[in-house]
């Protein structure tokens, strides 16, 4: 499946209650291809709840919201015309304001790509779903992301450091950490 | 030269103190020389390990490497002792003692000529198996004192591995025992001056043959049966926590069991000292070369497994004796004795 | 001894089904009286099994393996945080110190990155040579875990035959750009240097020399019994949970799953080569064994059909010294020697990336271990290791 077929479909699995009143714009978005002014129309009224650009990097990006997260998830799995079965690249992102994870998925029967992005705003206790029962290897990457950024997941099996010490403080990847001792800036 | 000092000895002194004198003295000449047989042994093994790797192995020290595993030796007895803190200090000081007494005690027996025979008991072969089986209390104690878990599971695998074995070695062995009839070994190598066992036997005795060398492979935790300190599993197992002379001990007893065992299959299979179709019979004490080419090429036979084969699975170790060696070897035993009952053995 | 603490988590699942099964019998038989205890042992991270500085913490019952869980980090240096302060041209130096058996193909992912952003034409030679020394890197790595993977099971000397063929290989590399492991040879924009005079007539005999080794090969190792005793049917990996755990690389190749990037996503001059991806479905030690004997024919097939066409041209594309990304998000994928390497690189139009993520294959395929040696033996659990192929600075980054 090309993009537009991507975004069609897994958009209208989180369809925006808000945006079913005004149904001429989800035609106007529908039928036009998204460059840059348009874009911003769809951000305006959006007919998903999901946002979808393609600006700015290879692949689709969905972006989602921390609660929606995992029914997203499971959905792209199981669904047989995405079957995003291989979650090739899960990585924390620090954002400035917000915190996220970056989720890279890859379907080994129709070898299309899609990129899913979730934020949190809570920088002091972010908390999202784990997505460990959708793909196992989560279960690591997870780790990696709670030792370096911090963010915790909901029902991990096993949500402790990974390379770090258990008594270790702070969250090296975050732009705020700092360490005179280790780290050399330039 | 050995009669002179015999009779120097009891004319000098009452017949009691010579007597002990001169077991001290045997006991003397034969540790030195095992000692240096020993380092030989190992630079052997270093030497065919590097033939068979593409190397060439030690080099600098002595003429071609010669006198570089002496010098490990000594580099071995100046370091220092060290040990876990909270072994169990009495059984982990004795445990390498035990294993180097035990091979040491075995070598008393063998024939190296009609003459030079240290200790000639009529329960020979018996003698030899009930003191192979002592040295694995010392690895057991060794492994279960260390107080290191890597050394426990090495130690314990041993002892399956040495009980298991030990019926194999015994049962081979006990074939050929049915050819000679009588279990000392200067009787054993009498018997085969109308041919070798391994010929007199044939089929059954080839089988048995090649059933010992498995086992007595085992036997002396070699590979492909090295399950005991299986470097990549287990580290260095049972000697994880030995350094210095006490890890040297346990070395020089893997090699002295090795030549043992490859001397006990020179004696029951090879004709011990007698030379292939009696062509020096008339030089006697030529027999020594013989005995210790033959055993050296059983021993190469030995290095040869070690640098091809991978290691077995414990649990495939004991499949293969269990399994197969151990049910084998009773057929081959019922065949040998129907072939000695019908006289089918191969005499010249 | 200290018996491992009956705990909640999911992935221990198997080891309290089997405490349960344990349990179930009835008290006062006499078995119970004689239950075996479960103790922990701590593999590494000093063990010759581990290749490296990991602690695998073991959970096991006599010999039998209950769990294995990965103790990460004896050796990791942050190289994500340290990419976000320097600039490209040092990041591609960094990848070096990751997978160091596969420094070249690292290299390449980075400078492929870079290079897609800038939108820069990069010329034919460049590369044609990139793909010949990756796929020489590829056959050096599989020399070096081939060795090692004898004296994983016991046979000592297939270390000694691996090196050898591996010294050659080493050899050219220092021929071309001076360093034997670590090569640096790749640049954004091209490479540093213009391949050595020597570099085709040495390729070339290598080529010729290795074919009559890896026939050796097999006599030597793959044809011994002992050693298909040990690896067959030894660490059975499904297709369906290689894929879930996110396995990449001959690991999953030998489960049955296509998953090689050079030929779903080709780079460099892969697309202009024809090769067969070597595919097993056991899934076992074996098989994965297999598969890497296959992909050394495949690799040297690639370099003979690349070596005698290396097209005339620059070496190097011109860069700015200071070289600033667009703003967006850029990502590469490349097949390493252990699996699927990916780059993903966030800019915000600086010298130096905003976030860099590398996706390295060792991380992914050791999370599999648990999975596949709860069961086996503590000698299957190094055959498992062994053939799982880890770089452990490539886990820890």
């Amino acid at each position: 499946m090309n993009n537009n077929e991507l975004q069609s479909l897994i958009s209208s699995w989180f369809p925006n209650p808000e945006a079913n009143k005004v149904s001429e714009v989800i035609e106007v978005s529908e039928t036009e291809e998204g460059s840059e002014g348009k874009v911003k129309v769809q951000e305006s009224i959006n007919p998903s709840l999901l946002e979808f650009t393609e600006e700015g990097s290879q692949f689709l990006n969905i972006s989602v919201k921390p609660e929606h997260l995992h029914q997203l998830m499971s959905q792209l799995k199981t669904n047989s015309e995405t079957n995003f079965d291989y979650l090739f690249c899960l990585s924390g992102v620090d954002w400035g304001e917000e915190l996220g994870v970056v989720y890279h998925l890859e379907s080994t029967t129709h070898r299309h790509i899609v990129v899913v992005k979730v934020k949190t705003k809570d920088r002091e206790t972010p908390i999202l779903d784990t997505i460990y029962d959708i793909w196992t290897t989560a279960e690591f990457h997870e780790r990696e992301v709670f030792d370096f950024f911090g963010i915790k997941f909901n029902n991990h099996p096993n949500l402790k450091r990974l390379f770090l010490t258990e008594d270790w403080e702070g969250y090296p990847l975050r732009k705020d950490y700092v360490d005179e001792a280790n780290m050399v800036i330039k | 030269m050995i009669e002179t000092i015999h009779n120097w000895l009891y004319s000098t002194m009452p017949q009691g103190v010579a007597s002990i004198v001169e077991m001290i003295l045997i006991a003397l000449a034969y540790l030195g020389f095992f000692a240096i047989a020993g380092l030989f042994l190992v630079l052997m093994e270093r030497k065919v390990a590097a033939w068979f790797q593409l190397r060439i192995g030690p080099n600098r020290v002595g003429f071609y490497g010669s006198l570089q595993t002496m010098a490990d030796a000594l580099k071995l007895l100046s370091k220092e002792l060290t040990g876990t803190a909270k072994a169990d200090k009495f059984l982990y000081n004795l445990a390498p003692y035990f294993v180097i007494i035990s091979a040491l005690m075995g070598l008393a027996v063998f024939p190296f000529t009609k003459d030079i025979q240290a200790f000639d008991i009529n329960i020979g072969i018996f003698f030899l198996i009930a003191i192979s089986s002592i040295g694995v209390i010392g690895i057991l104690l060794g492994g279960w004192a260390s107080n290191n878990k890597f050394a426990l599971i090495g130690a314990m695998r041993s002892g399956v591995q040495a009980i298991s074995y030990e019926l194999s070695i015994g049962l081979s062995l006990l074939t050929m025992i049915l050819i000679t009839g009588s279990l000392q070994l200067s009787e054993i190598v009498e018997v085969q001056k109308n041919g070798w066992l391994i010929i007199q036997g044939h089929i059954p005795a080839i089988i048995a043959f090649m059933i010992y060398m498995i086992a007595g492979t085992a036997e002396t935790n070699r590979a492909p049966f090295d399950m005991v300190e299986a470097e990549s599993e287990l580290g260095a197992g049972f000697h994880t926590e030995y350094s210095g002379m006490k890890f040297a001990y346990f070395f020089l007893a893997e090699f002295i069991n090795m030549f043992i065992i490859a001397a006990i299959a020179t004696t029951v299979f090879f004709g011990a000292w007698l030379s292939p179709f009696g062509i020096t019979e008339s030089i006697p004490w030529l027999g020594v070369f013989w005995f210790l080419g033959k055993t050296l090429v059983l021993i190469f036979l030995m290095m040869w497994f070690r640098w091809t084969f991978p290691r077995l699975r414990i649990d495939q170790l004991l499949t293969l004796e269990w399994k197969y060696l151990l049910p084998i070897n009773l057929v081959n035993i019922v065949i040998m004795a129907l072939i000695v009952w019908l006289n089918l053995t191969i005499k010249f | 001894m200290a018996l491992r603490e009956k705990n909640n988590k999911p992935n221990s699942l198997k080891t309290n089904n089997l405490e349960l099964g344990t349990q179930n019998m009835k008290p006062e038989t006499i078995n119970s009286n004689f239950k075996s205890e479960e103790y922990q042992i701590n593999m590494g991270p000093q063990h010759p099994a581990t290749h490296g500085v990991l602690n695998l913490l073991l959970t096991i019952d006599g010999e039998t393996i209950k769990k294995v869980e990965p103790d990460l980090g004896y050796i990791h240096r942050s190289i994500e945080k340290m990419c976000e302060r320097d600039s490209y041209q040092q990041i591609v130096h960094l990848t070096d110190r990751m997978d160091y058996l596969s420094s070249n193909i690292n290299n390449e992912a980075v400078c492929l990155a870079v290079e897609n952003a800038l939108e820069l034409e990069i010329p034919e030679r460049v590369k044609v040579i990139r793909t010949i020394i990756g796929e020489l890197t590829r056959i050096s790595s599989h020399c070096l875990w081939w060795g090692v993977m004898g004296m994983d099971v016991g046979a000592l000397s297939t270390f000694f035959y691996g090196f050898r063929d591996r010294e050659m290989l080493n050899d050219i590399f220092e021929e071309t750009c001076g360093a034997r492991l670590t090569m640096n040879y790749n640049v954004p924009g091209g490479l540093m240097l213009d391949i050595h005079p020597n570099f085709v007539k040495r390729v070339k005999k290598f080529v010729t020399h290795f074919k009559t080794k890896i026939p050796e090969y097999d006599r030597l190792l793959t044809e011994n019994v002992i050693f298909q005793k040990r690896t067959k049917g030894v660490g059975v990996l499904s297709k369906e949970d290689a894929i879930s755990f996110g396995v990449s690389g001959p690991v999953a190749r030998a489960s049955g799953y296509s998953c090689d990037v050079r030929k779903y996503h080709p780079y460099s001059a892969l697309d202009k080569v024809t090769f067969n991806e070597s595919l097993k479905t056991e899934g076992d030690t074996f098989a994965r064994y297999q598969v890497r004997i296959q992909e050394l024919w495949e690799s040297l097939s690639i370099v003979e059909q690349l070596i005698d066409n290396i097209p005339e041209g620059e070496y190097r594309v011109k860069t700015n010294a200071v070289i600033k990304l667009p703003k967006g998000e850029f990502f590469q994928k490349v097949e390493t020697a252990r699996g699927e390497f990916c780059v993903y690189i966030i800019s915000t139009g600086t010298k130096s990336p905003y976030r860099l993520k590398f996706r390295s294959p060792g991380f992914s395929n050791l999370s599999v271990l648990n999975h596949i040696a709860v069961g086996g033996k503590i000698g299957d659990l190094v055959a498992i290791l062994a053939t799982l192929d880890l770089v452990i600075p490539d886990i820890d980054r």
